[in-house]
């Protein structure tokens, strides 16, 4: 049981085990908000990193010091501290990631993401393990954005980092820097995650079922060998 | 400690630590945030009035404006940022006028979440230079198909309602500047 404990484990976890998008399927609304491109998918993921990282190690260091019924009150206030920090910060130094974003870095403050993980991680573990949870998840919500962004900017603007990658021949698709494309491509990639756990778990039931026929047929008596010999 | 008490000191705490930590942090970010928009504000009246070399902000009107001279310091015109509801959401534009109100030296969008591909053309040049051509008295209009006088701007296939929109804004801020022209203000 040591393994699940280490601190690669818990930040592997948020990667795919239990990424937040694809497998919690948390904080979808700035999901389909703000992948219209990949930069602005990254500075949202990145954002969002931050602040879970900072208000899980505040959550999981003061856990003990808060009364237990005004706990979710308690993160809040931590969580909304650490989002206008992001907020002022970017308005500051990057005005135009800024306006591209545009309320979705305030509505940080409510993305069941970071309370969520507040409430079920960090307030139950120890500093260093909340930590790497927070890194963790706010890396598999990144790495989401990243993939659904980078379908959305190709297919809808025929461009990748603001730079066309496709030729003009190829008309973009404009629905899918529209809000309709973002639930259709969430969509597929959530058929396409679903797809691949359950395929894999379907192997895995038929080694456990080929590995408990090898045994048995190693402990069966002789008779049962010949038998199928004989066949 | 009984446990009211501690719930409300946990709670007093903490918003008190985060109240403080953000008054400091503001603190720092406030001039660089106010430089950010003066900056934008500053490159829109230049891109409204390519003449301009410099730009004064008028005081004692109710309205947001700016006097742009050129570099002897004569007056070339105004620019007004000016605002208004388009199909989506709101539109911001920065509106470059001459001196006599009579000729429109540049129309520039800020900030506006119209359609992609569509209303989202009102950005392009295409749009925004027929303004520079068209009479604004006694107002603008916005037509379909082909132009008839002079007042006529051609709208967007498929962005009717975007590009009256502009119009639209367009209008009441000259309405606004002659109002203040009438009043002696500018």
């Amino acid at each position: 049981m040591s393994k699940s404990n280490s601190p690669l484990n818990d930040f592997m976890n948020g990667i795919w085990k239990q990424n937040p998008i694809f497998k919690q399927v948390l904080g979808t609304c700035p999901t389909l908000a703000v992948t219209v491109s990949i930069v602005n998918g990254v500075a949202m993921g990145l954002a969002t990193t931050f602040v879970l990282l900072f208000s899980s190690l505040i959550i999981s260091m003061i856990k003990k010091l808060i009364p237990n019924q005004v706990r979710i009150a308690a993160y809040i206030v931590v969580i909304a501290t650490f989002v206008t920090i992001v907020d002022i910060v970017m308005k500051a130094q990057f005005p135009d990631l800024s306006m591209a974003l545009g309320p979705f870095i305030p509505l940080i403050v409510v993305n069941c993401i970071i309370l969520g993980r507040a409430e079920a991680f960090a307030s139950k573990n120890t500093v260093v393990r909340s930590g790497f949870d927070a890194l963790g998840m706010g890396a598999g919500f990144t790495l989401a954005l990243i993939v659904i962004g980078s379908i959305r900017e190709i297919l809808g603007s025929n461009k990748l980092f603001g730079f066309v990658v496709l030729p003009d021949t190829v008309e973009p698709m404009l629905i899918f820097i529209l809000p309709a494309g973002a639930f259709l491509t969430l969509g597929i990639l959530f058929g396409i995650a679903n797809n691949y756990e359950q395929k894999k778990k379907d192997k895995e039931i038929q080694k456990a079922i080929t590995a408990e026929r090898s045994t048995k047929l190693v402990t069966a008596p002789a008779s049962v060998q010949t038998e199928t010999e004989e066949a | 400690m009984n446990n009211v008490t501690k719930m409300l000191v946990t709670l007093v705490v903490i918003g008190a630590i985060s109240g403080g930590l953000l008054a400091k942090i503001f603190e720092w970010a406030d001039p660089q945030i106010k430089a950010n928009a003066q900056r934008e504000t500053e490159r829109a009246i230049f891109v409204v009035h390519p003449e301009g070399k410099k730009q004064e902000k008028l005081t004692g009107i109710p309205d947001e404006l700016y006097k742009v001279m050129d570099d002897k310091g004569n007056l070339i015109g105004y620019a007004m940022p000016v605002k208004g509801n388009g199909f989506q959401g709101v539109i911001k534009m920065m509106m470059g006028v001459s001196p006599d109100l009579k000729k429109i030296t540049g129309l520039t969008v800020l900030d506006q979440v119209e359609t992609p591909g569509l209303g989202s053309e009102i950005t392009k040049e295409s749009f925004t230079d027929q303004f520079k051509k068209v009479d604004p008295t006694p107002a603008i209009v916005g037509k379909k198909g082909a132009t008839e006088t002079a007042n006529d701007i051609l709208t967007i296939t498929g962005a009717t309602i975007s590009s009256k929109a502009v119009v639209k804004i367009m209008n009441l801020g000259l309405d606004e500047l002659r109002k203040l022209k009438k009043e002696g203000k500018i």
